[in-house]
């Protein structure tokens, strides 16, 4: 479905909760991308320096961002399975460098190979269908930073749709932020609750069992509250489920726990 | 009301978890936050070429401020040659003392004053007052707010933190001149009673006190736009009518006003036109059927045109249209007071260091998701969250930064700028915290993130990091 000849190497940028907290995404990133053709390789990496950036530590992001730039040279794309990860490349790495103009030239080109995995599938390789079954109804939420900046939207629901099994009901405000916002939910955290609360109410309001988004801070921060109230929705990324891997359980929930979705 | 000359803006986070808690307020932001949000959408949903218009209203406001000296002089000229005179203030006590003569010349009892942000910022009521002077706001929101002694909690829609039925109390306490069994249940009663209330107080008035939405450079008019028609008695029917507008709002020619409100009434209530879109330039002329003796503009500075040429610049491009409070999830979920000082919202967030400073202001910056919303439907295309950024950058620079974020941070820099540590750090982490969320997969209690844990608990990890499982993967493969 790409061009013929060699193949697109894609450097996947797992990002630092991916890295961390749920390595099933990783895997089904690499497993997404596989399947549409590209050569995945994971160069050892840290952070995109999002959290610095959103601080006002500027010297600190830049620097990492730097080590990113240099990190993913030899690429073709740079793919996150996150749309704030990728926003940050893709659209903050150039304002870091504002003032100087060689490492601005460095970052635009850069920023020009960084996507989002699910807009990626979509929109440069062509995906037009998995191969996933997934027996249930779920709910889908916009994470901000991949709708806004990104424009994931149609995407992952055009994907969705092609799973085997899957019925999509939608939220109904499914493009408002859940609350998360990085050390905002931490340091703001009275305030981050009644956001997200609204969303825990929006979900509970589809019936649907299962929560997806294709953002893991959102995914942790819904999911964090869902289970602080007792709800037994199961909360998975959306690339776990387009890949067909969802074995493991949904994000906090037990490892030997009931099984959902 | 002390407020203006003390913000409790530093109090944010103490101010939110009041109005959190409050039942009444709550219940009107509920129905605050569905309502105009329905509105402008659908208002836009009418006019496909609404992104268009807005960037031809950004172009306009982008040129003016470039130019802003000239259009300023333009301006001024206009108003002395249509018989007006225009006060220059630096700062609000200058604003203050101006009004206060013009009040003083005219023997002034009492004013009638408009709906003015600027009034508000300049705590003018207060000083009024003090000097002897009596305020009447024939803003229906305005109004409601003075007889309860409290600020706007929102730039076009100052008692909106209120419910219906706690306005219908106000009206029994205050207008005891009223029947007591009168029937206040619909809203368009109270709007009667208000108006026949201030309708007396209007023919008394002696001087009349408005904002503006334009200062038009190419006429010397002054531009107003509300839905009551109030501003047009406050300006026509006194001695003398002042103007009291900030800076920005000067803008070229009519016709560039006209751009503009076309953007203007759809973000800020989804009405395609506000209800009363009113000119006024200069005093009465001879064969004028009304209009007041004298007519004043008081320009407002106030820390304005210190933004010209900085990261803030933009920020001046806001027409006050409020969407972008309409459309946050942080109002809607703490209202305009929390903020503390006279903008709430994201508008406030980056507005509000800039006039009070950012050692009062700075907490209001950090209170983003960053979600981008607020961006999104500003009709002037305002980059709100990166000017909140600029912010955090100058806290950070000066140290103002909360004490363990910025060590948390420095901590993370540090293994975020040196791979080989970090993925042996991350994964040591990782395998201990999976190790906590063992049994359950989330962990109920985390040491310096009490933020989180108190209502929500924290996703385990899964145990060992993508990264160093991938590498075993990789050496799988290769042998
Ligand atoms: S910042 Fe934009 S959306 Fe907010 S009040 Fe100003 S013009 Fe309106």
């Amino acid at each position: 479905m790409v061009e013929t000849g060699r193949k697109i190497r894609v450097g996947l940028f797992a990002t630092c909760l991916v890295d961390l907290f749920r390595p099933t995404v990783g895997f089904a990133a690499v497993k997404l991308l596989e399947d549409a053709g590209c050569v995945v390789e994971v160069p050892a990496q840290t952070c995109c320096g999002q959290p610095a950036f959103n601080s006002g530590d500027t010297n600190a992001a830049r620097a990492i961002a730097l080590q990113a730039i240099e990190t993913f040279a030899p690429y073709d794309y740079v793919v996150a399975p996150s749309g704030s990860c990728a926003g940050m490349m893709a659209k903050h790495y150039p304002e870091l460098f504002e003032h100087d103009p060689e490492l601005r030239a460095r970052a635009i080109a850069f920023s020009a190979k960084a996507f989002e995995l699910v807009s990626f599938l979509v929109d440069v390789l062509g995906v037009t269908r998995v191969a996933a079954r997934f027996p249930h109804s779920v709910a889908y939420h916009d994470s901000c930073s991949g709708l806004r900046e990104m424009s994931v939207q149609a995407q992952p629901r055009a994907l969705l749709e092609t799973v085997e099994g899957l019925e999509l009901r939608e939220l109904s405000e499914a493009d408002t932020c859940c609350g998360f916002g990085g050390a905002f939910a931490v340091k703001f955290g009275e305030i981050s609750t009644a956001i997200v609360d609204r969303k825990t109410q929006d979900v509970a309001a589809t019936g649907a069992p299962v929560l997806l988004a294709g953002d893991l801070g959102c995914l942790m921060n819904i999911a964090g509250r869902l289970k602080r109230q007792g709800s037994s929705v199961a909360v998975r990324h959306v690339a776990e489920v387009l890949a067909g891997m969802t074995e493991a359980p949904p994000i906090a929930e037990a490892p030997a726990g009931p099984k959902k979705g | 009301m002390s407020v203006h000359a003390h913000p409790t803006t530093p109090q944010f986070s103490a101010n939110a978890h009041r109005a959190m808690g409050d039942g009444n307020l709550q219940e009107a932001l509920a129905r605050l936050r569905v309502g105009f949000s329905t509105r402008r959408a659908a208002a836009i949903a009418d006019l496909p070429e609404f992104d268009a218009l807005r960037d031809a209203a950004r172009d306009i406001k982008i040129h003016t401020l470039a130019h802003l000296d000239l259009y300023i002089e333009a301006y001024e000229q206009r108003v002395k040659e249509s018989g007006g005179h225009v006060h220059f203030a630096r700062t609000a006590e200058e604003a203050r003392r101006i009004v206060l003569d013009i009040c003083a010349a005219h023997g002034a009892k009492t004013v009638a004053k408009g709906k003015s942000m600027i009034s508000e910022e300049i705590a003018l009521n207060d000083a009024l007052i003090a000097a002897g002077v009596r305020p009447i706001e024939t803003d229906l929101g305005e109004y409601i707010i003075q007889l309860r002694g409290e600020m706007p909690s929102h730039i076009i829609g100052p008692a909106v933190h209120l419910t219906k039925d706690q306005v219908e109390a106000d009206f029994r306490r205050a207008h005891t001149h009223l029947p007591h069994d009168r029937d206040l249940t619909e809203p368009s009663a109270m709007l009667a009673e208000a108006r026949a209330v201030l309708r007396e107080k209007f023919i008394a008035a002696d001087v009349g006190i408005t904002g503006a939405n334009f200062l038009i450079a190419e006429t010397g008019t002054s531009v107003i736009v509300t839905n009551e028609g109030n501003g047009d008695l406050s300006q026509t029917l006194p001695k003398a009518h002042i103007v009291l507008a900030s800076l920005e709002k000067i803008t070229p020619t009519l016709e560039d006003a006209a751009q503009i409100l076309r953007v203007l009434a759809r973000s800020a209530t989804g009405q395609e036109m506000s209800v009363y879109t009113t000119f006024a330039t200069g005093p009465r002329r001879a064969g004028d059927p009304d209009g007041p003796q004298e007519y004043h503009v008081v320009l407002l500075d106030n820390g304005r045109s210190a933004m010209l040429g900085t990261e803030f610049e933009d920020m001046l491009r806001c027409i006050r249209c409020g969407a972008c409070m309409n459309h946050c999830p942080v109002y809607h979920a703490v209202g305009g007071h929390a903020y503390g000082w006279v903008y709430p919202g994201p508008m406030g967030a980056v507005l509000t260091p800039s006039l009070i400073g950012v050692e009062k202001g700075g907490q209001l910056p950090n209170a983003s998701t960053f979600c981008g919303k607020c961006e999104d439907v500003c009709p002037m295309r305002i980059p709100l969250p990166k000017m909140m950024r600029h912010w955090r950058e100058r806290e950070f620079e000066r140290h103002m930064t909360a004490r363990p974020q910025r060590a948390g941070l420095g901590v993370w820099a540090f293994f975020a700028k040196r791979p080989a540590l970090y993925r042996l750090g991350t994964a040591l982490a990782m395998r201990a915290l999976a190790f906590t969320g063992r049994t359950t997969g989330r962990i109920s209690k985390l040491p310096l993130a009490g933020g989180w844990t108190a209502t929500r608990d924290f996703p385990a990890p899964q145990g060992r990091t993508f990264q160093s499982q991938w590498r075993d993967r990789t050496k799988a493969k290769a042998r």
